[in-house]
């Protein structure tokens, strides 16, 4: 018996909260905990098939030409070298997320340095990297564009709502800024990896994959085979944060080798490989104006930003998506135009859009506080909609104003030094500085199986089922959770298997949709179960009270494990997204406050203390959900001090293609940092009332850092990330 | 090359190229795949191992090199149904998320901790002379050679804490 279930209304019963096991929301260890701290969880490269072959794949080194010759016969004749292959079917770039279908495709035309043009395939790992070091090749250059300021750009979207030029002409204050933000990257710690075996034409590939569901497709489009003969595998995943959305030029490199060579191959992406063939989020330059009547109310909003990708691909970093909804103004533009380069392909890095959006929104609206007089989160709460200023329709749940006024009180707020560069420590420069945060939520179909059964010992147990991944997001505790919940039984007697392409299909994990889509599909294939089970005792479903392996109803009492007598029961629960995606607008809110003291003599700064306060629907693990907050937090911390990805403005080159030049924050870097999780339930995002959590912890948090920094010094860098160079020129003397 | 390794306590016989490194020899030929590659480059710390008592980097290191050696890695730690203090409070306090940078962080604070019972000063003591403390800061210096991309930072500052404060 399947349970289907559209969201087109808003799930009002909230039946979580009806049950008694006690687990949702509870700060529970994860389940797959014992198998990463012992190093048994086995990720992309960690199967070690028997006569597996190690491929290195080869990149241009150029950024726009064509290959007209690769010293193939070269590389072949050296020592335990299998084969060279080139491959028209190799991918130029990753896949998009959600694509579903191959991304552009061939080794010939090369579009970015980078990308990949050849496999070299050895015995060892040692002889497949030399072999690849040593690959000769010739091509036709062509000119490569590299600058976005002055690359033929296209039109993205374009809103234009009233008349902002009036509006900033007849306003009482206004801010007209331009921000820059810098190439990012993932860099999650598992460098990208798919390891390859065919069994006459059916092809099991373990990859390290974010959403199976999709990948599948994508890779059976890239290879020209049927889906159904395709067996993915990830039941971990060394993060992701985007980089692993769609399937990449690893994959199928290695899908060709091992069908070629009749035997496994294993192709993992070198470090700088991750950097140059693996998605970047665009650069961003953003004008930002902002109008305001004396009362602090905005009359016009304009958010305008060029960011670039490659030729052919449809993603744009959508830079605007929370300003639509965010903040009212009767005049509004925003507008997105897309430069086309020979850089790596533009894709999703975590947050897309509000990571680079929302902090310089959250600045320029610093700034207007600033010229207005007024406290920023006064400011803020004076321009909440509503409705939503463009399409007219009424907010879900909004956690904003909470967010701002339970940040402050927790973190001292009216303490705050209140005079630009005017609170010193000795040769500190000390500031405080919030900003609010803003993600879009959306589910997507989803599937999963539950089965209760009994073990072997006789006592209940609970399956979960789902090709969903675990990318250390939480999944294999929130669905455990749900499950143990609706069901009741105790943590240790749910099983949740993830990451396997012929489990039912889940959303995948990416959009901080995950936990929404996959936990609602668990909900209700519990609630089939929980019929099935009524049914069988004659009972009515909604007076069930199951807790502990044991079901009641009235002077009923029954163990689940005497229900299950006459063999297992299963079911499966799919949700579908529906009329409340536009009927009302969803998104998760927050803010953030932070302390910095900024060196007055070598313009470094260092965060003292962050405090991020969220609202994002029920809480599914208090434990993972803090832990995702802390991630995007530091993230923001990168994003404010030290994260840029440089590219040699001649030839386009990555020039800082690892971890020692990208700086990513290390734990020194890390400063006190707290997280205030708010009590919600969002019954318009879907039935179990949860909202999307991965990505909120991110987007903005850099503009309270930036915004901080302005109040120590009296600086306004409008030039991520700020680094001590930008500072050094305007600090004050003594 | 033959190398001649005792891993978590059982000597292997290595046959394997010249230019293998450690972690390859660990991961490639031995099957031990619990030390992680994230960077082959000696930049974020996820492939540490303990050799003869000291954390290092293996990926930076050949495996001819090591003949001899004791060599300890994560599965020489603890298992998912034995595990060390330290992998424990890791579970408790969240102190991953992915799990890749994992094991090195803990084969790194397994062997942080006996370098502050030895009196070894950091970039952040306040006195080269005396005892230790295990403060955060300390914690955090000497664990910034490890890269979480997740940003676990906090728990396991929190994991090592409560770990090396029950010790001392």
């Amino acid at each position: 018996m399947n349970k289907v279930f559209t969201m087109d209304a808003p799930a009002t019963s909230r039946r979580l909260d009806d049950m008694r096991q006690g687990l949702v929301g509870k700060p529970l260890d994860r389940p797959d905990g014992p198998f990463k701290v012992t190093g048994t969880a086995t990720y992309a490269h960690e199967w070690n098939l028997d006569g597996m072959a190690y491929g290195v794949l080869v990149r241009a080194p150029f950024a726009r030409g064509t290959i007209t010759h690769i010293g193939r016969e070269d590389i072949e004749a050296m020592a335990g070298v299998l084969r060279v292959i080139t491959d028209a079917r190799f991918l130029r770039n990753p896949a998009q997320g959600t694509a579903d279908e191959a991304p552009i495709q061939g080794p010939t035309e090369v579009f970015y340095l980078g990308q990949p043009v050849a496999l070299v395939v050895a015995e060892t790992f040692e002889a497949a990297r030399h072999g690849a070091q040593q690959l000769t090749m010739k091509w036709d250059c062509k000119t490569a564009v590299i600058d976005p300021e002055t690359a033929e750009t296209e039109e993205g979207e374009n809103l234009e709502q009233g008349d902002l030029d009036a509006a900033m002409k007849a306003a009482h204050a206004t801010v007209d800024a331009t921000y820059h933000t810098p190439c990012h990257t993932s860099a999650a710690m598992e460098p990208h990896c798919s390891t390859a075996v065919w069994e006459g034409d059916e092809l099991t590939l373990y990859g390290s994959y974010q959403m199976l569901n999709y990948n599948i497709n994508e890779l059976a489009d890239s290879l020209g085979i049927d889906a159904a003969n395709i067996h993915m595998r990830a039941p971990y995943v060394g993060g992701g944060f985007g980089s692993k959305l769609g399937i990449a030029p690893e994959a199928v490199a290695a899908a060709i080798a091992a069908k070629e060579l009749d035997r496994p191959v294993v192709v993992a992406l070198s470090r700088p490989q991750v950097f140059e063939t693996t998605m970047r989020r665009s650069e961003t330059t953003q004008r930002l104006r902002l109008a305001a009547d004396a009362n602090g109310k905005l009359t016009g909003l304009g958010h305008e930003a060029l960011v670039s990708n490659l030729e052919g691909e449809t993603f744009s970093e959508p830079v605007t998506q929370s300003t639509h909804f965010l903040y009212a103004a009767e005049n509004r533009k925003m507008a997105i135009n897309i430069a086309r380069l020979n850089k790596t392909c533009a894709g999703s890095v975590r947050a897309p859009g509000e990571a680079v959006g929302m902090p310089t929104l959250e600045n320029a609206m610093d700034e207007l506080a600033e010229k207005l007089g007024l406290d920023p989160i006064d400011l803020r709460k004076r321009n909440l909609p509503e409705r939503h200023p463009e399409e007219d329709i009424p907010y879900s749940s909004r956690k904003y104003a909470e967010a701002m006024d339970t940040g402050a009180a927790h973190f001292g707020w009216d303490k705050r030094n209140r005079t630009p560069g005017g609170l010193r420590e000795g040769e500190w420069l000390i500031g405080h500085g919030m900003a609010g945060a803003s993600r879009v939520n959306s589910i997507g179909e989803a599937s999963a199986r539950v089965t209760l059964s009994r073990a072997e010992d006789g006592s209940a147990l609970a399956t979960v089922e789902t090709d969903m991944t675990d990318i250390g997001t939480g999944t294999y505790a929130v669905l455990s959770q749900v499950a143990g919940e609706m069901l009741g039984l105790p943590m240790a007697q749910v099983i949740t298997k993830l990451g396997d392409s012929r489990l039912p299909k889940g959303a995948g994990s990416g959009g901080s949709w995950g936990a929404s889509s996959s936990g609602s599909a668990v909900f209700l294939a519990c609630e089939a179960i929980r019929s099935q089970i009524s049914e069988k005792l004659g009972l009515r479903e909604e007076e069930l009270e199951m807790k502990d392996s044991e079901v009641t109803s009235g002077n009923t009492r029954r163990t689940l494990a005497e229900v299950l007598e006459d063999g297992p029961i299963s079911a499966e629960g799919t949700i579908k997204p529906g009329d409340t995606a536009d009927d009302v607008n969803q998104a998760s809110y927050g803010a953030y406050f932070c302390e910095v003291a900024v060196n007055a003599v070598t313009g470094e700064t260092r965060l003292r203390r962050m405090t991020g306060v969220f609202g994002a629907g029920r809480i599914l693990n208090e434990k993972t959900a803090t832990s995702q907050c802390y991630g995007g937090m530091v993230w923001g911390i990168g994003m404010a001090l030290t994260e840029e990805m440089v590219h040699d403005p001649r030839d386009g080159h990555i020039v800082n293609h690892d971890l020692a030049e990208y700086h990513l924050p290390v734990n020194l870097d890390m400063p006190q940092l707290d997280v205030i999780l708010l009590d919600e339930r969002d019954d318009w995002a879907c039935p179990i009332q949860t909202k999307g959590i991965g990505e909120l912890g991110f987007c903005g948090a850099a503009g309270a850092i930036v915004n901080a920094i302005y109040n120590a010094t009296g600086v306004r860098i409008r030039d991520y990330p700020v680094t001590l160079d930008k500072l050094l020129d305007g600090l004050p003397e003594d | 090359m033959k190398t001649a390794l005792t891993i978590n306590g059982t000597t292997y016989q290595l046959e394997a190229d010249t230019r293998t490194t450690l972690l390859d020899a660990l991961r490639n030929h031995l099957g031990l795949t619990g030390s992680k590659k994230g960077c082959d480059h000696g930049q974020c710390g996820a492939c540490t191992v303990i050799v003869n008592g000291r954390r290092i980097n293996s990926c930076l290191t050949l495996a001819c090199m090591h003949d001899g050696d004791e060599i300890t890695t994560i599965e020489g730690l603890g298992q998912p149904d034995a595990m060390s203090a330290l992998q424990e409070a890791f579970v408790r306090h969240d102190g991953y998320q992915c799990g890749y940078c994992t094991p090195g962080q803990i084969c790194s604070a397994t062997a942080m901790l006996e370098e502050i019972k030895a009196g070894w000063p950091s970039n952040v003591s306040d006195d080269l002379g005396t005892d230790i403390r295990l403060t955060a800061a300390e914690i955090s210096e000497r664990m910034s050679g490890n890269l979480c991309r997740c940003a676990a930072y906090p728990n396991i500052v929190a994991a090592i804490a409560e770990v090396g404060g029950d010790k001392s």
